[in-house]
This record gives C-alpha cells, structure tokens and sequence, in this order.
C-alpha cells in the first residue's frame, strides 16, 4: 500500500514533465531523498526528461561541524560515557573520530534512540552524553525525556539544527542556481510547510513537499515544472499521506518547551544565525555544555575539513560528489576523509554505494 | 537520519506501543501521535512521529493516474 513504485505511473509521470519542454535544476535537501533518487535510477530517468537533481545540505551527520564531534571525543577522553547514532562514530576529524576515542578505551556507545541513552545512565554512576544530531525530525524526540524526572548523570549534547535557516543561506549565498525546492517530507511532518513559504515569496522558488518513494520524487518533480510551466512559485505538498499543512503540533511543542534557537556554523557554511538549537535554562542540569563546560574548554582546536576533503562544497550543492579528486580513491566508506562518505545520508556515500563500476 | 518507516500498531501501553514492521515487532514511543491500535505509525529513531492517513494513501496513486490521463499525455 505504501510502496509508490509501480512502472507505468512513473513512465505517465516523465511523460508528463516531457511535454511541458522545460528544463530545470532542482534542489532536494535531505539524504533520504538521495537514497531514492540514486538507488532507482531517477537521476538518469529525469535527466531524459530535462530534470537535473542537485542535493543540497540535508545530512544531520555531515553538517555537523569537526568542533562538534571533537567536544564529543573530549568528553569520551575524559572518562564520559559517550552515546550516539551511529553515523556519528566514524566522522573523521584531525584528532580521530568517536571509534577511535573508543578503541583507546574510552566508553562510546552506539543508541538507536534518546530512550536508550537514559537507560543506560539509569544502570551506571558516571556521566553519560547522548550526543544529538538532526532536523526538526528528531529534535521532538530528544525533548521527550525532559519532561520526565531524568537520571542525574544524563545530560545532551545538543547539535540538532533547523532547516529554514540554511535554505535562507543557500539562496542568499547565491552560488547555486535552482528552479526549485524538492522540501523534505519528514521535516515538514512536524514542522507543516506554512514556514517554508517565504522562500516562495522572497525568491519566486516553486517548493513541493515529498515523500521518499521514487513515485513521490517524480510527482514532486512533475508538480515543480507544472508550477514553472505555469509561472507559479508557491508551496504544494505530494506527500499528503502523511503531512499536514500545520505539521504534527504535539511535536512542535515539545521542541518549543526544551530549546531555544541560537546561532551555529554548519560544516560547508559560516556561522547561520538562529540555525541550531540549545537546551533552554531551565533544562542546564541536563545541558552537557552546561554540565561537563570545564572539559569541553579543553577541546583542542581542529581543522574543519581534512586537506583535499570537499564536503563543504557538496554541501552547499555546487559540486557533485564524484567530482571530488578524492572520491573513491583517497576517499572511501572504510576510509572516510569527510562525513559525506560515512553517513548513509551523505551524497558521497550514497554516490559510492550504488556507482557504476 | 531523515528515514522514517512505516509500521502497524499493535499494542499500546502508556507512552509505548508495539509496532509490526512487515513481520519484525520492536517499540516506540508514541507521546507524539494519537495511536490507535490497528492504524499505521511512521516510525523514526524509536518515536512515532505521525499517523499514515490510509485512505489517502490509498487514493493517490488512484488519483495522480487520473490526473496525469485528463493531461493526455502519451501514455495510457
């Protein structure tokens, strides 16, 4: 029922963008739309159609800044539990990655969510960090244990990021041109699309929220020509199944009731005012910043990017993942240079996990 | 990190309900939604974040098909 796949409405679809004999660049922003386009083939059945699909800065993991990770490193060196999705472990950074720190000894754990992370501190005396990473999709989920009475010892490491702020960063930035936004379709289900529409007014973009079946991108796509054929530029949803105009409102206050917004570099990006979230005040008992502040001041400093390493660009979408000197070379997911090439969100990874050899 | 799936509701006990992944039962928590046994969840990172609107899952292909026939494209 939920598997958008079938032949012939795909063929009716790229029919449909045919006949319109528009050619456009579209922006998608979020590693699981990469996955669909790169693992069916789109790039390839869109391009017949004049439709070239250019991902932009949507991977939690990668643009998670080398500072970031590298406080995590710390905590984990200095005798903190550290724990964390697994895309985190083996971002590279110059002093070593999360996996490192733990095969010197250091107490790094894998989670597959906060849930888990307060367990484990419930069950041992010492300090534990879960480190969170991710959209408006995951931070309700982080907020959900802070309403309840937490383990002493637990706190958050918070590198949740709010997508608005980048898109704003990307256009204003102005070394990508796009005719269109493919909006991802897990943000908008908590967040609604009402916050995304002045970038349809700012920038006359035409904007379709997606869902991540290869049917749902070539609708989008089909829905973002049909916009341009007809000089339109506003916000359509596709992925009616599942979000609603206002989003998922219980979320939204959960988000509301722990953060509050504050200025943070993305990897690829200069610091993006009231782009990232931190815990509020009432929550810095459980606030790692707060918490374990005297070791994170001796967080060494490190390089961004390692030499050669072009994340940055990927990221801000003006340059394809195989077009880097290191891709598939130097650079490989069991020896990663950047985060693009570890996460399963990242381009480079998705780019060398379904190549062409 | 974006990935999120669908599963069915089993069961519902306080904030957790049992969730049937095509045949693999695991948890999550469902603060977030209003779960009812029976209807679909989209699960990401252990938490249900929204409820599947079934019928409209249903209806749209159903309905994208349609419209792309009234646009008389090539294809029938």
């Amino acid at each position: 029922m939920f598997k958008y796949r079938d032949e012939g409405t795909a063929k009716r679809i790229l029919a449909a963008i045919e006949d319109m004999g528009i050619e456009s660049k579209f922006m998608h922003v979020c590693g699981t739309h990469q996955d669909t386009i790169v693992r069916f083939g789109l790039e390839e059945m869109l391009g017949d159609a004049g439709i070239t699909i250019q991902q932009g800065p949507g991977c939690p993991v990668c643009v998670t800044t080398s500072k970031e990770i590298a406080d995590a490193i710390t905590l984990a060196d200095n005798g903190v539990t550290i724990t964390a999705f697994g895309d985190m472990m083996r971002v590279p950074t110059s002093i070593g990655s999360l996996f490192d720190a733990k095969s010197r000894g250091a107490d790094v754990r894998i989670v597959y969510s906060v849930e888990d992370a307060v367990k484990m501190a419930a069950e041992q005396s010492k300090p534990l960090v879960f480190v969170a990473v991710g959209f408006e999709t995951t931070a309700p989920s982080t907020a959900v244990p802070l309403r309840k009475e937490l383990p002493a010892n637990f706190s958050i490491y918070s590198c949740h990021r709010v997508c608005p702020p980048v898109l704003k960063t990307v256009f204003d930035m102005g070394e990508t041109k796009v005719n269109g936004l493919i909006m991802p379709g897990h943000v908008a289900v908590i967040t609604g699309y009402e916050c995304f529409r002045p970038f349809s007014v700012m920038y006359d973009m035409p904007q379709v929220v997606a869902g991540f079946e290869p049917l749902d991108i070539l609708m989008s796509c089909y829905m973002l020509t049909k916009q341009r054929f007809e000089e339109r530029a506003e916000v359509e949803n596709e992925y009616t199944r599942l979000v609603k105009p206002d989003g998922n409102p219980v979320a939204r206050q959960l988000m509301d009731e722990a953060f509050e917004l504050v200025d943070r570099a993305w990897r690829g990006f200069p610091t993006i005012p009231k782009s990232a979230l931190a815990l509020k005040e009432e929550h810095a008992a459980h606030d790692a910043c707060r918490v374990h502040a005297d070791i994170l001041a001796t967080t060494p400093d490190v390089e961004e990017e390692a030499k050669g390493c072009r994340c940055g660009e990927v990221l801000r979408g003006i340059m394809k993942s195989e077009d880097c000197p290191l891709f598939g070379t130097a650079c490989r997911p069991a020896d990663p240079k950047g985060p693009c090439m570890v996460s399963d969100e990242g381009s480079c990874n998705i780019a060398y996990k379904f190549r062409k050899v | 990190m974006c990935l999120a799936v669908p599963g069915k509701i089993l069961r519902i006990e306080g904030d957790t309900a049992e969730i049937d992944f095509g045949g693999v039962i695991r948890k999550a928590n469902v603060t977030m939604v209003e779960a009812e046994v029976g209807k679909w969840a989209v699960i990401h990172a252990g938490f249900a974040i929204e409820i599947m609107d079934e019928e409209e899952a249903r209806e749209t292909l159903k309905l994208w098909n349609e419209f792309l026939s009234s646009e008389g494209t090539t294809f029938n």
